[in-house]
């Protein structure tokens, strides 16, 4: 054993030895032999044909979407019309949804379950709570989920996303982050944690540290429905109706663009103070255009994306859907301990341009970012005592569409003010707990998952309150 | 003691190593590992071969981490792990650690690099890394058809011979030529095809006295080391997972049945 080590310790040695010899260029020289060496083989393997082709579309296409005047006009374009059909196309779906998960399957469930004589507080949070949690998150989430994520999958197979990174490689590089930091930031547009992954491609730990602090600025998955559902009872409504799914198309467009915006300017604060440094270069590979397989494409983003966000919306909501309605129900002197933290919190709220529930329903949504909008809508009912749409505290009510959701938030206090600052704190408020997990996974560190976690609530609760004060103004 | 008690079947992967990397090895034969730059086609081969739906996407960097799948061929089990997409094995990025790390220490195999047609000669560079540090490999030669629209021709024959690997022209994404990255698989691990790789030429006047003693101490320490010069230069170059390897003798006790692999393959 000792003749071992020291035989292992002599080779290190040696190397040791003659590493000072050797100098700092040994790295490039192995590099440059290996290109050599490949350049070589190529050239022998390789024969083109000479007949040059006339016309190259790939490199048409790449001039007009990475080009200076008319890549990011383009870009907003795409994100638009994305976004616009999935507006429009959702609502009708959503409304069958629930007509047929809450008004019909509800109902039947709860006498079914008075039949055979279930006690009321078990049924409460077995029906009331659990089910009709999940069957709201089923009918708010799934038809947006199944419009949006298609389409996003067939820009993604087709190569459009890489030239998105591409466009923004450059503002990255100008605020000292690092240019595939493009490339994660547009992964967090699917997940966060995802998107907290894939910062692996980073070299520099300075830099992949600001990728994965600001990824959360990149509206994820379970944001999307929030920011679409909020966007077409507040924004759409002021306009007239021939333009209601545009005006709230670009509503989302433009808190997607602000989340870009702050990733940048927290990118750019973070290199200024606590993580300075010089952002490093690297090179971006622009994949060619590859016709996308529909069918295929269809498939896996349903199975992959829809299926699975979904699944984890259920999971997450179907505990949530019982501790909303024991939050509800508990009582103390007559009120409930939910009601009880509303009021409590709610002066607060309002005077950041939210309100008590949206407090309480962003706490009770930790786990999942997926359920805050039925949370809301449940608490909305409890604390405004909607009886004569819902049928008793905290059980979620029968809303048939968009409209019947405006008229509950309208009735339990909710301004266009609300709306609005709803958006911009789903926007930038604590990651989910996959995601502050996945932050401390990668970083090893408690001290940044802490940073990652605190700062865009601080960033979202003065946005809010900046907000508030202009509007008060009007 | 491990899988490889029949005469047939001589896996050579490092069961223990590949436990420590996390890979399940309970009922399965052999271990191939997937590599290439990234955007390739790796997760399409990936998808192809265990017939699991994995999300592609036209999307560099999409594999960060590794993905695993499994096959049966020939009435043997095949592990597959996906590494993540890299341009060369000699930097310090997390993900090219994690592929370097898992050919290096989990000796698979086999490695299938899927190289991109139409991109042959940045391709290869890697290509020739993974060559330094393991004997067998194959070339998937992916994305033919595309390589066909650019009017561009490989002569794949010429590429095998020169290269001392087997090289499988391919389209994934149609399913083209992967019944045939099959069966040379299949020929690899049980010993049918002997890879023969090439291995980089420029020897640096004033390295090769040091390389030479180092690979002299190294190959008197383990004898049936198949990359001491590859270890060699990662020595002279201070590459520290490869010192510490060295130093807890990791290096050594996952090499030792190469030898025996290259020898009873020739019957």
């Amino acid at each position: 054993m000792k003749e071992y080590i020291k035989s292992s310790e002599a080779i290190i040695e040696t190397a040791n030895a003659n590493r000072w010899e050797i100098g700092e260029n040994l790295h490039d020289y192995i590099i440059e032999s290996l290109y050599k060496d490949a350049a070589d083989i190529a050239s022998k393997v390789i024969s083109t044909d000479n007949t040059k082709k006339k016309f190259d579309i790939d490199s048409f296409i790449d001039k007009v979407v990475t080009s200076r005047w008319t890549g990011f006009p383009i870009m907003f374009l795409i994100l638009a019309i994305v976004f616009w059909l999935t507006i429009t196309g959702a609502n009708y779906p959503s409304g069958l949804l629930s007509d047929l998960l809450v008004d019909t399957i509800h109902p039947f469930l709860k006498s079914g379950a008075g039949n055979i004589g279930l006690p009321w507080w078990l049924i409460g949070v077995l029906i009331d709570g659990a089910y009709l949690a999940v069957a709201w998150v089923v009918s708010v989430m799934l038809p947006p989920m199944a419009i949006f994520f298609p389409m996003f999958t067939i820009l993604e197979d087709f190569g459009y996303l890489p030239r998105v990174a591409f466009n923004m490689d450059n503002i990255y590089r100008r605020v000292g982050a690092h240019g595939k930091q493009a490339l994660t930031m547009s992964m967090g547009f699917g997940c966060n944690a995802a998107g907290i992954i894939s910062t692996r491609i980073i070299d520099s730990p300075r830099e992949r540290l600001i990728a994965i602090i600001t990824n959360n600025f990149s509206l994820c998955n379970g944001r999307w429905p929030t920011q679409i559902l909020i966007a077409t009872i507040f924004i759409g409504n002021i306009f007239p109706s021939e333009f209601s799914g545009l005006a709230s198309a670009g509503a989302v467009v433009s808190i997607a663009l602000l989340g870009i915006l702050f990733s940048l300017v927290v990118s750019w604060g973070l290199t200024k103070t606590i993580l300075k440094g010089e952002a490093s270069t690297f090179s971006l590979e622009l994949p060619p255009y590859r016709p996308p397989r529909i069918l295929q494409t269809l498939y896996t983003s349903l199975i992959d994306r829809t299926l699975f966000v979904l699944w984890r919306a259920v999971v997450f909501a179907l505990p949530a859907g019982i501790l909303i309605w024991l939050v509800a129900n508990v009582q103390i002197s007559e009120i409930s301990i939910g009601q009880y933290f509303i009021d409590w919190i709610n002066p607060y709220a309002l005077f950041f341009g939210l309100n008590g529930v949206i407090i309480l329903a962003y706490i009770i949504a930790i786990p999942a970012n997926e359920i805050v909008i039925p949370t809301i809508l449940m608490l909305t009912v409890l604390s405004a005592q909607l009886m004569g749409i819902g049928s008793g505290a905290g059980v979620m009510f029968e809303l048939d569409n968009v409209s019947d959701i405006a008229q509950v938030l309208q009735a339990g206090g909710w301004t266009t003010l609300t709306g609005i600052n709803l958006m911009l704190f789903s926007l930038l408020h604590n990651p989910c707990s996959t995601t502050i997990y996945t932050i401390y996974k990668e970083t090893g560190s408690i001290k940044w998952t802490i940073v990652s976690t605190i700062l865009p609530i601080i960033m979202g609760l003065l946005i809010c309150l900046i907000a508030a004060q202009i509007w008060g103004l009007f | 003691m491990d899988s490889n008690n029949c005469a047939n079947c001589p896996a050579l992967h490092n069961v223990n190593n590949l436990v420590k990397l996390g890979v399940d090895m309970s009922e399965f034969d052999y271990v191939i590992a997937l590599a290439g730059n990234p955007n390739t086609g790796k997760s399409t081969v990936f998808n192809s071969l265990t017939g699991l739906r994995q999300h592609t996407g036209n999307w560099p960097g999409k594999t960060v981490a590794r993905a695993e799948g499994g096959f049966i061929y020939n009435e043997k089990h095949f592990k597959i792990v996906d590494l993540p997409g890299t341009y060369s094995l000699l930097s310090t990025s997390t993900d090219e650690e994690i592929a370097r790390d898992f050919i290096l220490f989990g000796q698979p195999d086999v490695t299938v690099i899927v190289v991109d047609a139409t991109r042959l000669e940045r391709n290869l560079n890697l290509t020739l890394q993974i060559m330094e540090i393991t004997n067998r490999v194959i070339i998937c030669l992916n994305l033919m058809d595309e390589a066909k629209r650019h009017k561009i021709n490989i002569d794949h024959r010429l590429l095998s011979k020169k290269l001392g690997v087997p090289v499988i022209p391919a389209s994934a994404r149609q399913g083209e030529g992967i019944n045939e990255l099959l069966k040379s698989i299949y020929d690899v691990v049980v010993g049918n095809y002997i890879c023969k790789p090439y291995r980089v030429s420029g020897e640096i006047k004033y390295v090769s006295k040091a390389v030479d003693e180092l690979v002299y101490q190294i190959t008197t320490l383990y004898p049936e080391i198949p990359n001491a010069r590859w270890i060699a230069l990662r020595l002279l170059e201070g590459d520290q997972s490869v010192i510490d390897a060295v130093i807890s003798g990791d290096i050594g006790s996952l090499t030792t049945r190469n030898y025996q692999i290259e020898n009873s393959g020739v019957q």
